[in-house]
């Protein structure tokens, strides 16, 4: 057993925080309140390789390993939610689908530019009636003289309005036993009869991108095929996977943020003659919020390893999505609750966690999700 | 052009610092790059890209200095140098430090030695202008500018808020004042690449350099945290009554007057 860092992942964990609390969290109550997606912020993550952090320097990335990533990300998430939540998307949904199911004609000329923070990644999975049960799934894509024709629809899409291409999931057939068969198709944003729109206002991460996506006879090579035809549904399974371990390191990293300013709070608030960190009642709040918060960080740290380590991690990954998010949310309820009335002022910026954190338990399957998952991996 | 920057690791005067028994404890402290000495790295890797050379970076310390050598091979120096001093009896001072400095200097081929004007910690912008005399080399301190032509630079240095325009030939030790750049974040990819550049780790014995030779010429007594802040008093009532109550404050309470 060994708990340390190594030094590059004590450098790249003190270089994305200095850089996410210089560059990043001052924006963070302005794309909330705006609803602005941070661009110049994404174009420096660029520059500093963060957006190709996990990726081999061949594709242009910095070689670094996932326990790196998971730092990162709850660096940037401890900064801001909303940045944080694009940053994990753009990576472990958008790029790394790319990276692990690509050929190299895919991975040259669409892994590249997400690397480089030329453009962002997109993963359409979700469609109005089909989310985590894929099986339901009703966009479909038919070969036609040569090229495949996608038509469907696809919601809650993050980061595709800056994206170049879309991994889209499509039914493009049936199995022996008549059921779907799933594939992921690379679809570039400006091929006619695509088209992405925003139309959503959300309760938290404000500053993510999130769109619609709406494909009409929409045609691509027959090379955009991600991975081995009908091989989509195993595909994203994998990729759910990883996007869990950086959706938990994320929940950790807001978490964190607010129980530093619950903390920080209690001390300067004044009542009955004393700070209410002399309190017990305080006390035990601020006790319960870091111990979980170490607890779920331990979780998260040890799923990346396995990762890292080419070893099995479906159940470790749904054990720190599951456990993270729902302690983050409690976490922010706690810490707005320490803040009284401050709290529920968007100035204190805590209403705000609260807000961004909640999706943690919906996004990239959901608190129930997990719960099956989990209940899968044990035999039931 | 061979430039050489010497670097002090410190704690993060930005964070919670303890301090037990006149001793800063440093299970709790967060280390840094002193952030004088960041602009000294940023400048000689601008400097290095403009001119060409080589960017070697040297610390006097311990063998957990090399985070911040490895952090400043990741901005783009080109190597480390770690004098490692933690067998020494004493604990070292300024003295002690550029006289490290000066031997590991004494067979190198140097044009330029940047440094930080002076370090968070202690405060004491000594090092850099001891070294400088030490090797009998120019030094301009506290500098906003440089320009390097040929043999010689033009610098511009800070002067208690004027601004002072040096010429002077190199070799040359000059030490940064704030505003003398923007240092970089260590990119990712650097990052990855700082694990496979040269670091080198020298001792007393290295240097030729007996412990007597270094031994500090000064001694910390005591460190203590400047006193909290008290909270301030206000005086009320029209602008003649604040004025005679605060002169009879000043004169009977404080007396300073």
């Amino acid at each position: 057993m060994n708990f340390a860092l190594t030094k590059e992942q004590q450098m790249i964990k003190d270089m994305v925080k200095d850089f996410a609390q210089q560059e990043i969290a001052p924006k963070a109550e302005e794309v909330d309140r705006n609803e602005r997606f941070p661009e110049e912020t994404f174009q420096k993550m660029g520059e500093l390789g963060l957006l190709g952090l996990p990726f081999p320097e061949s594709y242009g990335g910095s070689g670094a390993d996932t326990v790196s990533y998971a730092l990162a990300v709850e660096e940037v998430g401890r900064a801001c939610g909303s940045t944080g939540l694009s940053y994990a998307a753009a990576v472990s949904l958008g790029a790394s689908p790319l990276y692990y199911f690509g050929d190299e004609k895919q991975k040259e000329l669409y892994l590249k530019p997400l690397v480089t923070g030329e453009a962002l990644g997109a993963f359409g999975l979700t469609e109005p009636n089909a989310g985590s049960d894929a099986g339901g799934t009703k966009t479909k894509a038919e070969k036609k003289d040569g090229r495949i024709v996608i038509n469907g629809e696809k919601c809650w899409i993050t980061n595709a309005a800056y994206a170049k291409c879309v991994i889209v999931t499509a039914v493009d057939g049936k199995d022996d036993r008549g059921r779907n068969n799933i594939s992921a198709f690379i679809v570039p944003t400006d091929t006619p009869g695509f088209t992405i729109t925003s139309p959503y206002e959300k309760m938290g991460v404000r500053g993510s991108n999130t769109c619609e996506l709406v494909l009409e006879d929409v045609e691509i090579p027959e090379d955009h095929v991600l991975g081995e035809p009908s091989g989509g549904f195993k595909q994203f399974l994998y990729t759910l996977d990883g996007g869990r371990i950086s959706i938990a390191a994320l929940a950790v990293g807001i978490a964190q943020a607010a129980c530093e300013k619950a903390l920080a709070y209690a001390k300067e608030r004044k009542q009955f003659g004393r700070s209410i960190s002399e309190f017990q009642a305080i006390q035990f709040k601020l006790s319960d919020m870091s111990m979980e918060i170490e607890l779920a960080r331990n979780m998260v740290m040890k799923a990346a390893w396995l990762k890292d380590q080419g070893k099995p991690f479906t159940l470790e990954a749904s054990y720190a999505k599951l456990y993270a998010s729902e302690m983050a949310t409690r976490v922010c309820n706690e810490a707005l609750q320490v803040h009284g009335g401050y709290g529920y002022m968007r100035e204190y910026g805590i209403e705000r966690m609260l807000r961004d954190t909640k999706l943690m338990e919906i996004g990239e399957g959901t608190s129930e999700i997990q719960r099956m998952v989990i209940a899968r991996q044990l035999g039931c | 052009m061979n430039i050489y920057v010497v670097m002090k690791r410190t704690f993060d005067t930005e964070e919670k610092i303890e301090i037990n028994n006149g001793v800063i404890d440093e299970e709790g402290a967060e280390f840094i790059i002193n952030p004088y000495d960041e602009y000294a790295i940023e400048e000689a890797i601008v400097l290095r890209d403009e001119h060409g050379g080589e960017v070697t970076v040297v610390t006097v310390g311990d063998e957990e200095a090399e985070k911040e050598l490895r952090t400043a091979l990741a901005m783009g120096a080109d190597q480390g140098v770690l004098i490692d001093v933690e067998d020494l009896d004493e604990e070292p001072d300024h003295f002690t430090i550029a006289e490290l400095l000066a031997a590991y200097f004494k067979d190198k081929e140097y044009d330029l030695i940047l440094g930080g004007n002076v370090a968070v910690d202690d405060g004491a912008g000594q090092v850099a202008p001891r070294l400088a005399e030490k090797l009998g080399i120019n030094q301009v301190t506290t500098i906003t500018d440089i320009k390097i032509n040929g043999t010689s630079a033009t610098i511009e240095r800070d002067d208690e808020g004027d601004v002072e325009t040096v010429e002077a030939q190199l070799p040359l030790v000059a030490t940064a004042q704030q505003g003398l750049n923007e240092p970089r974040y260590p990119s990712l990819p650097g990052i990855m690449k700082a694990k496979k550049k040269p670091l080198e780790t020298i001792d007393l014995d290295d240097l030729d350099l007996d412990e007597e030779d270094v031994a500090a010429k000064t001694r910390t007594v005591d460190r203590y945290l400047p006193p909290e802040k008290e909270a301030g008093r206000m005086i009320e009532g029209g602008p003649e009554t604040q004025v005679d109550e605060l002169v009879g404050l000043l004169k009977n309470e404080a007396k300073v007057l």
